[in-house]
């Protein structure tokens, strides 16, 4: 899981330096300071989901198979929520701000790294779906936790990446 | 993977046959090849993906020279020129010199570290036949590019597809887009190969075998992997983004919008360079492996080996500009990447010592395989140093884009790796197909290459010198390229009848060949101790491993190595 976390690093930083270098290079308008704003509700959601995820994989290491449902559910949601919130702003930008992947230098910079993300988010929604349903159908116990420990790994890489997308496209390019 | 000493039942047990894969008939044999998730065949069909791709690459190398052995050649197009030569480029770098890095690995490391297979076995045969489908979809240009466009056929922007030649207004029809989603589906196979290598090595090592015992082959994967993990993402981001720019209309490369072209530089080689250590790392490894063996002593300088091929990772992290003296660096980062380049050769200036220092006051035993690791190290020794060149940025803005740089990286990846590569195929074909390999025909294909290679790749220095820029179609005559061309198009030949000296003694060996018995070679590495082809379950049982050189201790119980170590 460490060499994937790397690589998908890797993959990562070749977007956000691209994003980064064409800060303020855009030709034409929208630029990021009149469109964006700060993604509280998303934030909110993931930085969340990565707390609960903990609550829930203690739950399930100390067995209790009830409590790790819980708070599996509530991460899966946040997880769903977070997308929902995503496919909000981009509506809302490509409606009603007229930005979209072709439009300048920071549509097709923006869109690549936090589409990368949400479909990071994704998969990452995916996984937690899965488990949630092999949970409810029984077939998760309490030694299964090595392998829940490893999605949650996944899924606070994902929160991790989402610190940095915040940082670069929300805070330094739409404050310059 | 604890409990490997204990004798396990598996060999006479009888797998009943599925429908239609009765044993030794060729639909049988094909559906074992496709269902296989066993290392040892995944390893061979990685190898021979790569030779049937190092045919086809060769072809059209051959085309090249002879377009180019006359001035005013005609014998192809223009247009079928840049195709020849982006085909060529990408060929042979992405499904001859990869796979070949990936199927050794896949082949060795696990009878290496004395595994029964790789940690993820079907995730390893999914990584093959990506790279292998990512091949066969680059090829599928020549039939399915034209398309509706009635434009194009196979790929010509080079090898390194440079911006803003990608952008739809230069390439018409999705010739270009061949190459970049081949290359991405190729690219997702290396990663998951990497990575089930990596937990493999990390994760499955057999008793004893701590990481200072590991064969040095099994160090140079690690880097390699390593190497593949870091710096293949940036390549697929940057394909990523350039079918988005192709699709969709995003502006990274399109400088009209404000996009830059140099990016795609930056990002192209921030993969690229690293690349070429990707390759030329396990062929340091096959020579660390093949020295000391015939020469009949321990490899010299064992932690020095390790720590320079690490060191040579982490600084081609850096170096990467290098091939961008050109485009207008500050200069801060001319000075930088300069140096930098410079720099690694001092890890590989360690590593091309010690081999030497094995062989100083050796047995040596001039087999096959030790006579084209031998060649190995006076060729790379050449390419190192006119790789040493280059990295001085002056003498790069007067020979970037020249037959010399050409002359250059061919002498690191014909004369270093395919070397290599070769000593490889002598030194282990034995263990994998249980005959020897021919001797005098092994001579006669390591003569003719040999030789064809000196005639192909040391005039290029001169043409090079002489103002001669690569890529071009042709050539008028008077410049004084004229005698240089014919002799490196000459050389070609030879090559050929070398590579056809080879092909068939690999076929002709595998039926005919001398009974080669567990360890022909009197090695000291894992892979001896099992049977020549190992069985499915690779060992039988392993004694508790307790030196670097396990089969040493074996046959030498009075003078153990690990009384020294």
């Amino acid at each position: 899981m460490i060499f994937v976390i790397l690589t998908e690093s890797a993959l990562f930083t070749i977007f956000v330096v691209a994003y980064l270098f064409y800060i303020g290079k855009s030709l034409v308008p929208p630029y990021p300071h009149q469109v964006l704003h700060f993604p509280w509700l998303g934030s909110i959601l993931l930085f969340g989901s990565s707390g609960t995820i903990i609550v829930s994989e203690n739950h399930l290491k100390k067995g209790s198979i009830s409590g790790f449902h819980l708070w599996w559910g509530i991460t899966f949601a946040a997880g769903v929520g977070f997308l929902l919130w995503t496919i909000n702003e981009w509506m809302h930008l490509i409606y009603q701000e007229g930005l979209t992947i072709s439009t300048n230098l920071f549509g097709s910079t923006f869109y690549s790294l936090v589409g990368l993300h949400a479909s990071h988010v994704l998969v990452g929604a995916f996984l937690l779906g899965l488990i949630l349903f092999m949970s409810l159908t029984g077939r998760i116990r309490h030694y299964h936790h090595e392998h829940i420990e490893m999605i949650s790994w996944y899924w606070h890489f994902v929160d991790c990446v989402w610190l940095v997308v915040i940082t670069v496209v929300y805070i330094i390019s739409a404050s310059s | 993977m604890a409990d490997q000493t204990t004798t396990l039942d598996v060999g006479t047990q009888q797998l009943p046959a599925r429908p239609g894969q009765e044993r030794g008939t060729l639909t049988g044999w094909i559906q074992d090849l496709v269902y296989t998730v066993d290392h040892k065949k995944l390893g061979i069909l990685y190898v021979g993906t790569a030779l049937l791709f190092l045919v086809l690459g060769g072809i059209m190398a051959m085309l090249i020279r002879a377009q180019l052995a006359f001035p005013n050649g005609h014998v192809v197009t223009p247009q079928t020129f840049n195709r020849l030569i982006t085909m060529h480029g990408t060929v042979m770098i992405f499904w001859v010199a990869m796979p070949l890095a990936f199927g050794m690995a896949n082949y060795l490391v696990p009878l290496m570290i004395g595994a029964r297979d790789m940690a993820f076995p079907r995730l390893n045969a999914f990584s093959f036949w990506l790279t292998f489908f990512g091949g066969c979809l680059l090829f599928f240009s020549y039939v399915g590019a034209p398309g509706l466009y009635g434009s194009g056929s196979a790929p010509a922007v080079a090898w390194m597809a440079i911006a803003p030649l990608t952008s739809r207004a230069f390439s018409v029809g999705p010739s270009t887009d061949y190459w970049s989603l081949s290359l991405l589906v190729t690219g997702i196979g290396s990663v998951t190969g990497a990575l089930n290598i990596m937990v493999t090595i990390f994760c499955y090592r057999t008793k004893g075998m701590t990481l200072s015992r590991m064969p040095l082959f099994v160090w140079m994967t690690v880097t390699t992997m390593f190497l593949v993990l870091v710096f293949l993402p940036p390549l697929s981001a940057a394909q990523i983004m350039l079918t988005l720019q192709r699709y969709l209309g995003a502006k990274f490369f399109d400088t009209q919008a404000g996009g830059s072209a140099i990016l795609w530089q930056h990002f192209f080689w921030i993969f690229g360079h690293p690349e070429v250590y990707i390759l030329v790392l396990p062929a340091f490894g096959v020579i660390s492996e093949v020295v000391p063996v015939f020469s009949r002593k321990p490899i010299f300088g064992y932690p020095m080996m390790v720590a320079a091929s690490v060191l040579i990772g982490l600084i081609s992290a850096g170096v990467w500009a290098h091939h961008m003296f050109t485009v207008g660096l500050t200069a801060f980062g001319v000075t930088f990447f300069g140096v930098a380049t410079l720099m690694i050769s001092v890890p590989t200036g360690i590593k091309i010592f010690n081999w030497l220092a094995t062989i100083y006051g050796g047995k040596i035993r001039l087999e096959v395989p030790m006579v084209f690791a031998i060649a190995f190290l006076f060729q790379f020794l050449i390419a190192g140093l006119t790789g040493v060149m280059l990295g001085v940025a002056p003498f790069d803005w007067q020979l970037n884009d020249s037959y010399f740089v050409i002359a250059h990286f061919h002498y690191v990846i014909v004369g270093g790796i395919l070397f290599a590569v070769f000593a490889f195929f002598y030194y282990w074909y034995p263990k994998v197909f249980g005959r020897m390999l021919d001797k005098k025909l092994g001579f006669w294909h390591f003569w003719l290459f040999t030789i064809g290679f000196h005639l192909t790749f040391d005039p290029q220095h001169f043409a090079g010198i002489l103002g001669m820029p690569r890529r071009i179609y042709t050539y008028h005559p008077g410049r004084g390229w004229e005698l240089w061309n014919f002799i490196s198009s000459v050389g070609g030949i030879f090559q050929a009848l070398g590579i056809i000296f080879f092909v068939y003694n690999l076929f002709w060996s595998a039926r005919k060949g001398k009974v080669a018995g567990d360890d022909p070679w009197d090695a000291w590495t894992l892979e001896w101790m099992t049977t020549s082809p190992p069985a499915d379950y690779n060992f039988e049982r392993l004694p508790e491993i307790r030196s670097r050189r396990p089969l040493w201790d074996l046959k030498h119980p009075d003078d153990p190595d690990w009384k020294f170590e």
